[in-house]
């Protein structure tokens, strides 16, 4: 329990993000990065998203699955995807505070318009700003 | 001394006037009353006494959670089955060795070409030593241990953007931190600076102190000289006859140490849970689940089960299963009450009758993203070469860390070291790549250390704990807020299901927590059935 404090106390002189108690088995040195570098859809989708979503974002199934973000009707309204990358859903993290604004615009408008999903409105930084909490 | 009598009691003075008056097993009994002796709680081997009519269970997943609850359970007379999603117990507590296969979601298929003998440990390494209860399974199971070097003063701390990328030793990054601070703070208490927080009589021994800890001079000043190299290390060793003249070795400048945040890497091991002395099982961290099934009757685990629903009412629990690989006619087994195990990422995604407390409380789990990677070396060079035994070297680069095998030491010819232990982005980032992807960053960050990387490497495998099939992450993460909000619930027994797992516990991340948290769901469980 007290350990849990010390533990975020050096987190936070790493300049990492805080955002849970994950720090149990992850307090180590200098490795850390609060954030993603990423830049740009594709390219957020593609080092991020599809280490659960899968490179061909058909999702995978075993004990448990990942939903499929190909061809998924979910998508079509744009707030909801914004929601479920910034606040999470159940097993889906919330990425929110390794992401600006920006990036979350760029990889939902990707996926929004690729894996044979077609939604032509686009995400704006601000509609992220907005959903978080 | 007349003043303290009127202070209010704390708990320590408390405590020592009952170990004084009754002796130290009523003390230790008062101090666990209280919660306070033993982070886990635990406070020896379960007894589940009283008659349990009968009763059955059904336990669902084989991790070190479920495997607790189904040797007590079945110790105290409960008919006890076990339903496991893989062809193996552990889940979590599980090693990789050489002809392994490690099937990740999406496809991603290695085959672990260890040679015979060496492993890795791609989920728990390392096991502190007040994780009472697991170490005193380990001691019931016949379960040898040995420790695992945390600190090595030899290790490297590294930071691709300071000192031109060369990494510095432990023992150089300690010796400079504790010397330049040692003497910042002997500096401002000389000039009389603290004089508003600290007594002059304490002042003269803080400086004595300041002295002796940072190895400083008669000015206290941390200089390059004979003392200060019988803590950080020489440039040339002492050594015999007339060939080996020690020379001292030379601090690094303070700002320059403080700019790199090579102390960042000084941290972990004095941190409660990573003091020393730390243990590892000989042979692999799965030896613990071997050990428990050991323990249990043949056939009382069912593999291969993935369960997909749970349902209850008031005489018991029908749990419905498929066959894992084949999937097919689904199956149930039933019985009085329910131990379910299962990672809250899966957990969520299962069909349970269950009430709405419970179940906002296992929605609200994600995991968190975790990578490690083994790496098979020709030759033992970190030993052979840099008198690396055991230990971690930290770096700021993608794959966070190196840790140099605990044991063997000198004794084979190649050897494996964990080349990667990350979380966060990076962990995210190596997910996502394919195995093949993967080791060469696992590669090009070790070389960046250690240039052997290059010519020594001869395989590896890695494990992206999100494409691990069975548990969707690494382990359950807590904020402060959702605990408040979810934990009780989560714990609490929904019928006649009840939940256990590293979630289920105030010691996430660790086996420790899986186990006590096992150990609590039973006891609870248990008092209902007798008292029925
Ligand atoms: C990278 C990493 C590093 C760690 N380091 C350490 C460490 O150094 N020291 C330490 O003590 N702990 C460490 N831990 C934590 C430790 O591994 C866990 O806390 C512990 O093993 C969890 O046990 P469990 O029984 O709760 O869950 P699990 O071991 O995950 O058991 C759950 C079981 O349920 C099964 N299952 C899942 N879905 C289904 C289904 N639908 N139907 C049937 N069965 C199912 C799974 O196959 C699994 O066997 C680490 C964990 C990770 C991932």
């Amino acid at each position: 329990m007290k350990s849990a404090f010390v533990v975020m106390g050096s987190a936070l002189l790493l300049g990492l993000s805080v955002s849970s108690g994950a720090y149990a088995q992850g307090a180590g040195a200098g490795g850390g990065r609060g954030g993603f570098t990423e830049q740009g859809g594709e390219a957020i989708f593609k080092n991020v998203c599809q280490g659960c979503h899968m490179p061909d974002a058909k999702g995978a199934v075993g004990a448990g699955m990942y939903p499929a973000l190909a061809k998924n009707p979910k998508l079509e309204v744009a707030g909801y995807p914004v929601s479920v990358v910034v606040n999470g859903q159940k097993a889906m993290p919330a990425l929110g505070g390794m992401f600006s604004d920006q990036q979350v615009a760029d990889v939902v408008n990707y996926i929004r318009t690729h894996f044979g999903n077609n939604y032509k409105d686009k995400v704006t930084p601000a509609d992220v700003k907005a959903t978080r909490p | 001394m007349a003043e303290q009598n009127f202070a209010p009691m704390s708990r320590r003075s408390l405590f020592r006037m009952i170990g004084m008056a009754a002796g130290s097993a009523v003390m230790y009994q008062a101090m666990t009353d209280l919660g306070y002796a033993g982070e886990s709680g635990y406070t020896g081997p379960t007894k589940l006494s009283g008659d349990v009519k009968g009763a059955s269970v059904v336990v669902l997943g084989a991790g070190l959670a479920g495997l607790t609850a189904a040797l007590e359970l079945h110790n105290a007379g409960y008919k006890v089955q076990v339903l496991e999603y893989q062809h193996k117990a552990g889940g979590r507590n599980i090693s990789i060795r050489g002809g392994d296969t490690v099937n990740e979601l999406g496809g991603f298929k290695q085959q672990c070409q260890f040679d015979s003998g060496f492993y890795v440990n791609p989920g728990p390494m390392r096991i502190p030593y007040h994780h009472i209860a697991l170490l005193d399974y380990c001691k019931r199971l016949n379960v040898p241990l040995e420790p695992f070097s945390i600190i090595n003063y030899n290790a490297m701390i590294h930071n691709s953007k300071a000192f031109g990328g060369k990494a510095k030793r432990y023992r150089e990054v300690e010796t400079d931190f504790r010397g330049h601070i040692s003497e910042l703070l002997a500096k401002v208490t000389a000039q009389g600076k603290l004089d508003q927080a600290v007594s002059k009589e304490d002042a003269e021994v803080l400086l004595q102190a300041l002295r002796a800890y940072g190895a400083l001079d008669r000015n206290y000043e941390y200089k390059k000289g004979a003392l200060v190299s019988n803590h950080r290390g020489y440039n040339v060793d002492p050594g015999g006859g007339l060939s080996w003249q020690p020379t001292d070795s030379d601090p690094m400048a303070m700002s320059e140490l403080l700019q790199s945040r090579l102390w960042t890497g000084l941290l972990t091991g004095h941190e409660y849970e990573y003091q020393m002395t730390m243990f590892q099982p000989v042979g692999g961290m799965d030896m613990i689940s071997a050990g428990f099934v050991r323990a249990l009757p043949p056939d009382m685990i069912k593999y291969n089960c993935k369960v997909t629903e749970v349902k209850q009412d008031a005489n018991g629990v029908t749990v419905s299963y498929v066959d894992a690989q084949k999937g097919g006619a689904v199956q149930t087994a039933t019985a009085n009450w329910c131990v379910n195990t299962i990672p809250a990422t899966i957990l969520s995604q299962v069909p349970m009758q269950i009430g709405a407390p419970l179940k906002n409380a296992i929605n609200s789990l994600s995991y968190s993203a975790g990578f490690k990677a083994g790496v098979q070396m020709k030759r033992r060079w970190w030993e052979d070469d840099e008198r690396i035994y055991g230990g971690i070297t930290y770096t700021d680069q993608p794959v966070a860390l190196i840790s140099y095998p605990s044991t063997q030491f000198m004794q084979t010819q190649k050897g494996v070291v964990l080349g990667a232990y990350t979380f966060g982005p990076h962990a995210f980032e190596l997910t996502s790549m394919s195995p093949e992807e993967r080791m060469k960053v696992v590669v090009d960050c070790g070389a960046a250390i250690h240039p052997q990387y290059r010519t020594e490497f001869e395989n590896g495998v890695s494990v992206g704990w999100h494409r691990m099939p069975w548990t969707l992450g690494c382990f359950a993460q807590w904020s402060e807020a959702n605990r408040a909000k979810n934990y009780d619930a989560l714990c609490a027994i929904d019928g006649r299901m009840v939940l256990a797992g590293e979630h289920a516990s105030h010691l996430g991340a660790w086996q420790e927590g899986a186990i006590v948290s096992a150990l609590d769901a039973i006891k609870r469980l248990h008092q209902r059935v007798v008292a029925a």
